[in-house]
This record gives structure tokens, sequence and C-alpha cells, in this order.
């Protein structure tokens, strides 16, 4: 697809060849995640991300399913079969605890994939689009995410409900109008439990539409690599299978080992306890949180607590979507030609700011909002915004790059002049490479 | 063009947020926020050490046993255990026999309906019925209550922050109200009708305490201090929470050892298969094999061993 020495598909039985001259679907499997796929030979452990959260959407996709065989749509009845689901049917507290913590690993997962992005430069051309289209998955994966969080109508999801939702009024005029239409009601009850099931069963296959997408625009220039340098030729590169298969599966056994210490042994820890209290429309908990992966935005919105021209809940929401809506323009941002972090000096040292910066604003969005908490979460608020948008265009144009290697190849070889076979073929004997 | 709208965008996101920084700090400095008696004086839950606990927990059968005993004879005068079927009693090592004579003598009957008339009846329990709540609806178990309701207990110990722990310590927590509390706080006495106990969050509970020690007497000798009885139910409630948790570990156990098994025979594969994409450089100078060959002719040439 991407490179001309890609190796073109050839069946290898009769039966393959016959599929493949009427529908050449294993010709596509082959180019896109088959021998048929060069890789940049040097990507390091940052770029197992991807597959994974492959993995972990394909989790929710099937553990979902079955527990749509148990869950009942009711506000009355939906509490009761999901702990019907846990006590009475076999293993149904392992479906229901995967699909659980399976959410919980998907963002931690695809988090780590954003940031390997934005320290590489994915986001750069050729690759703008490779980094729009995953920001639509991340953005559609946060609405299933929430809508999945209302389903067991506990405490927490029918108040985090009525907190979301309850954005859409901060907008003056329409807003009222538009939150009563979104719920089908003046507050979440049967008629908005319904539609959040039905919507939360859709986009996950959505998601997987678009997650094709961005594997196909991805496909078209290649997978980028930690240099940033482009593939130059054949020498640069390894076929997708077996060598990144054998890579990211062993990642994925690690990573899964992981998800199941957590599944099995603390199910509940990465929760909230007040979830497994039956909604109450009548008694509203001491702090309401949403789930942790969407605490730093919980924080930007608690952060504008005074009004200035607009109403301080506005600007709570408008700087909200916009922190999530600000990365769709990073490509054009970031000026800097050169797309690895490896490579910019000052660029790394804002890259480790942000990253501490995130972190500070799930602390403070997490937890009981004291006015110190508050205090924090204003100031990490602040350097969010300047972070992308005025930080990042400063320093791409005034910023000294460190020299690139020539090519890939020579990246790999660490100063070696030549090495004595290219990748993938047994050194000949006598080949010497010199320092 | 772009860059500079969004950057004027940006800034002013961050001013906007800035004032709302300075003028919180000046408020805290001018009017510093009052504290409130249930920060100061809420206690975090007691240490409870339960069998069920860590990752390889099991269940103590007998101590649920009793955990139950306490529940029936005293907890569901008032709470109810909605989830919580008869016939699960068996994972706490009850027989069938047992089972079906606890369901038959329960205190308060199930209810059904009168097939003759239609009207609503009771009858008695069966192993296959839920445990029956001891009020018909929440309008009973409030007008019972001084308009409290108690909550149904299923779930206590996944519902609350510190789980049984916090159960634990609630029941035995009940003390006077402190005397330096009146004194920093003299508008919080506790009110009438409710009971002063520092592990509740806001210091102040409808329940009256429950369990005072000799509440029940344990068939198989057990001391019914206070301690022995709040631990035992506290037990008895993380079971009720997760009938599962011990076949979980168990299951946690093995799946956890079969991919560590498949992750370094993995692991292996990789680099079995990377072996030689990896960068390929001979060795030069006396690590190379044809020097060392050299070397080695030249020492058993001059008699030299090792």
């Amino acid at each position: 697809m991407s490179f001309s020495w890609a190796k073109p598909y050839e069946p290898k039985s009769a039966m393959m060849k016959w599929l493949d001259e009427r529908l050449p679907l294993p010709r596509v499997v082959y180019g896109a995640v088959g021998g048929g796929y060069p890789v940049p030979r040097n990507l390091n452990m940052w770029w197992n991300f991807g597959v994974l959260a492959g993995i972990f959407l394909t989790i929710q996709i099937v553990t979902g399913i079955v527990l749509a065989m148990w869950y009942y749509a009711t506000a009355d009845g939906a509490f009761g079969s999901v702990e019907h689901l846990m006590r009475d049917v076999n293993a149904g507290w392992l479906i229901r605890y995967a699909h659980m913590n399976g959410a919980s690993f998907f963002f931690i997962v695809t988090y780590i994939h954003i940031f390997r992005g934005l320290y590489y430069g994915s986001y750069k051309a050729p690759r703008e689009l490779v980094w729009m289209l995953g920001l639509v998955i991340y953005l559609l994966m946060m609405a299933t995410a929430f809508m999945g969080y209302v389903l067991p109508w506990g405490q927490m999801s029918y108040w985090g409900a009525q907190v979301i939702t309850g954005f859409f009024s901060a907008f003056p005029l329409v807003g009222e109008p538009i939150r009563q239409w979104l719920l089908g009601g003046y507050a979440p009850d049967q008629a908005a439990l319904t539609r959040f099931f039905s919507l939360h069963y859709l986009l996950p296959f959505i998601i997987a539409a678009v997650v094709i997408l961005h594997i196909w625009a991805l496909h078209i220039p290649g997978s980028g690599n930690p240099t940033g340098v482009d593939v130059k030729d054949e020498k640069d590169t390894l076929p997708f299978h077996p060598f990144y298969t054998a890579k990211d599966g062993w990642f994925a056994a690690a990573v899964l080992t992981a998800y199941a210490i957590v599944t099995y042994f603390a199910p509940n820890y990465l929760g909230h306890p007040d979830n497994y209290i039956q909604a109450n429309p009548l008694a509203t908990p001491a702090h309401i949180v949403p789930e942790w992966y969407f605490w730093p935005f919980y924080a930007i919105l608690k952060s504008f607590t005074v009004d200035f021209i607009l109403e301080a809940k506005l600007w709570g929401v408008l700087a909200m979507f916009g922190s999530i809506l600000l990365l769709f323009f990073l490509p054009w941002l970031d000026k800097s030609p050169v797309r690895s972090g490896s490579y910019r000096p000052l660029f790394r040292v804002f890259f480790v700011l942000l990253i501490l910066d995130v972190i500070i604003l799930g602390w403070a969005g997490g937890f009981s909002p004291t006015p110190v908490r508050v205090a924090v979460g204003q100031l990490a608020t602040a350097y969010y915004f300047l972070h992308f948008l005025v930080i990042l265009p400063l320093v791409s144009s005034f910023e000294t790059p460190l020299p690139l290697p020539k090519s890939i190849t020579d990246s790999v070889l660490h100063g070696e002049a030549a090495e004595a076979a290219p990748a993938g073929q047994k050194p000949r004997r006598g080949a010497v490479a010199t320092a | 063009m772009l860059r500079f709208i969004l950057g004027a965008t940006g800034t002013l996101f961050a001013v906007v947020v800035l004032i709302s920084f300075f003028s919180g700090v000046s408020a805290y400095f001018t009017n510093p926020p009052e504290e409130l008696a249930s920060e100061v004086f809420h206690r975090e839950h007691k240490e409870l050490r339960l069998a069920s606990d860590g990752p390889f927990g099991k269940f103590d059968n007998a101590q649920l046993q009793r955990g139950f005993q306490v529940y029936s004879e005293v907890c569901s005068g008032c709470h109810s255990l909605n989830y919580v079927s008869f016939r699960d009693l068996k994972g706490l090592g009850y027989r069938d026999a047992e089972i079906k004579a606890i369901a038959a003598n329960w205190k308060t009957p199930t209810p059904t309906i009168n097939p003759d008339t239609g009207e609503p009846s009771t009858r008695k329990g069966l192993p296959s019925d839920r445990i029956p709540a001891p009020y018909a609806n929440e309008t009973a178990a409030r007008a019972a209550n001084n308009n409290a309701l108690p909550p149904d207990l299923s779930l206590m110990t996944k519902a609350r922050e510190g789980g049984a722990a916090y159960v634990y310590s609630l029941l035995t927590g009940y003390q006077n109200q402190p005397a330096e509390l009146l004194k920093r706080f003299p508008d919080t006495k506790t009110p009438p009708n409710l009971h002063y106990n520092p592990y509740f969050a806001n210091l102040n509970l409808a329940m009256p305490p429950p369990l005072k020690g000799g509440d029940v007497t344990f068939a198989d000798g057990t001391p019914n201090t206070l301690e022995n009885e709040a631990r035992d139910v506290a037990a008895f409630l993380v079971w009720t929470a997760e009938p599962r948790l011990a076949a979980r570990h168990a299951a946690g156990l093995s799946v956890v050892i079969f991919l560590l098994f498949a992750s370094v025979l993995a692991y292996l594969a990789y680099r079995n298969i990377w072996a030689e994409a990896k960068r390929q450089v001979r060795v030069t100078g006396a690590l190379d094999p044809e020097n060392q060959a050299k070397a080695r002719r030249a020492k058993s040439k001059s008699g030299i061993t090792g």
C-alpha cells in the first residue's frame, strides 16, 4: 500500500487463490496487518498501544453484548438486573467486572497512545487526518463511556447524568430546551435511560468504523517512528508480520495480565462506592465525581468560578469542550518541521510540564473541592490552554532542533559505518562492520 | 492568522481562569472559610482484618454463620437484605435441611397472593425466596423509624468508603459527644432522636446503637463482646455484597498464572523472531571469534591451560 517494496499477496492454497480472485479480502488483510505492510524497524514500546486499544475495544464489544443479554433498561429494574447478573448468573460477575475495568484500561492505553502521538509529533504532515480521526474516536469513546456509566442506575450514574446533561443548560436561551430534548424530560428518568442504552449499544460499532478509517489513513504514509525521519528504503522497514505481530503479541499478553490482576483482585478500586447505591433523585451524593478518566476535564469545568462577561458556568463548559477541540488544530499550531520530541530540547521540557499539568488537573478534579485544590486546578487550567495555544507555536518558531540522523537505519547503527547484514537476514561470514 | 486567533483564544481562557484564581485567593484571605464540626471531628475508619481480605482471601464460614446470626437476631428487625435468597446461605456452609428450616421459621413471612381470593397474603418462606424485608414499603419503614429509612444491607460493604472496616467502626463507634466539640461548635449539639458517632460522615445518625455486647449467644462459644459481634456481622456483609468473592479470587489466581506464562512464552517468541532483525554488527578485535580461536591455538601450543 505505502511503499514500492511492500510484498504483494500470494495465495498459498488453491482455496485462498479462488477466494482472492473473487473477493480480495485476504489481500486486504495481508496488506494491512500481514507481511505486506512495511513498518519502520526502530519502533519502541510506545508504538504498541494502538493495537492494545483495538484489543480493548474488542473486549468491550464482546463483554458488552453478553451484558446486554441480562440487562433491563428500566429505571426500576436496571440496578437489580446488574445485581442478578453478579450473583445468580454463571460467571456473570466476571463479565460485568471485565466490562467495568475494560473501560478503564481502554482509556489507559488510549491516553498513552495519545501522549505518544503528542511527543513524537504523530499529528504532523502527512498524518494530520490520522490524528484527527483519532480524536473523533476519543470523543466517541467519551460519549460511550459516559452513557455506559449511567446504565447501572446507581447514585453516581444518576447524578453524573444530571451534571453532564446540565452542561447544555449553561447556554443562554437554547440551553434548557436542548437539555430537556436530550433527556426526554426535566430530569434523567426512563426516557433518558432507554436512549442512553440504545446509543451505548450503537456507538462502539461507529467507533469500530472510525478505527478502520484511522488505520486506512495511517497506511497511506505508513507508521511514524521514534526519530521522526521518513522511511527512505527497504533497509529502514520490516514487514508487520511476523515482526510487529510478535512484538505487539507479547506486550498485549503482559498488559492483559495487569488487566486480569485488577479485574480479579481489585475490581471496584477504580469505581466509586456510591454507584452501589440505587439511584435516588431525592438524595444528592456529598461529592459528585465522574469516572477517573474524566477528572482532568472535570477540573477544567469547575475552575471557572467568577462571572466575566459570560456566566462562570458557561465559561467552564466552553473551556471543557475547547480543551479537546483545540487538539484538532495541533498540526497547524506546531510548525516545527522536526516531528520527534527527542530532537527538540525545548519542546521536551514543555512536554514533561504538560504531563504533570494533566496529572495535577486529574487530582484537582477527582477529589472534594477544597480551596487549595480549586486554586491549583485553576493554575493548571491556565497552563493547559497556554501550553497548546501559545507556548507550542512559539517554541516551534524559536527552537533550534538537534541534528537528525540521516536515516532510520543510520539511527539504529549508533555510529557503526555499515551493518553486516540487512535487517531480517543472517550476517554473512566475514562481513565486518568497522566503528 | 489561524495561529494568531487560536493564541488569542487560549490567552483569553487563561486570563478568565486566572481572574477566578485571584478572586478565589483574595476571598480565602479576606474571608477565610469556616471549619465545620464534621470536618474536624470526623474520624477515619478503624483497622479491620478479615479472612476474605487480600488476593488469596477466602470466607471463614464459622464467622459468616455468627454474622448471619447477628443479622437475623438484631439487624433484620429494621434492615432488609433484598438481593440475598435463603438458598444463597449454602455459601455459609449450611445444609439444605437447615436452609429449609431457616426459611420456614423466618420472623417475617414471605408476601404472596391468596390463590382463591386474589388478596395479598403471606406464606412460610422457601429456600428459593429472597429474604423478606422487615417493612412492606418505604412509607412503613419511615413511619416506624422517626422518618428515617434503614438502608438495605445487601451491598453495604461495597457502597461505603472503607467497606467492612467502615461498618465495624460505625457499629463500635457510638459515644457521647466530646465536650471539646461543643466548646468549639456550640450550635452542633446532637439533636434528640439522633446519635453521635464520629465515623458517620456528618457525625449524627438516626440509628440508635444496634449492638451493645451480649446481644446474641453464639453456639460455638465465641465471646459475645461488642467487637466480636460487630466484626462477625461486618464479615457477613462482605459476603452478602459479593457471595462470589472466593470464586473470583480462585479464578483470578489461575488466570494470572496462565497469562504470566503466556507472556513469557510470547516474549521468548518475540526475541526469537527479532534475533535476526536486530542490528547485526560483527564484533572486532579481541572479541572476534576468529581472533579468539587464534588465541586459543596459541595458548594450547605454548602449554597454557584455562
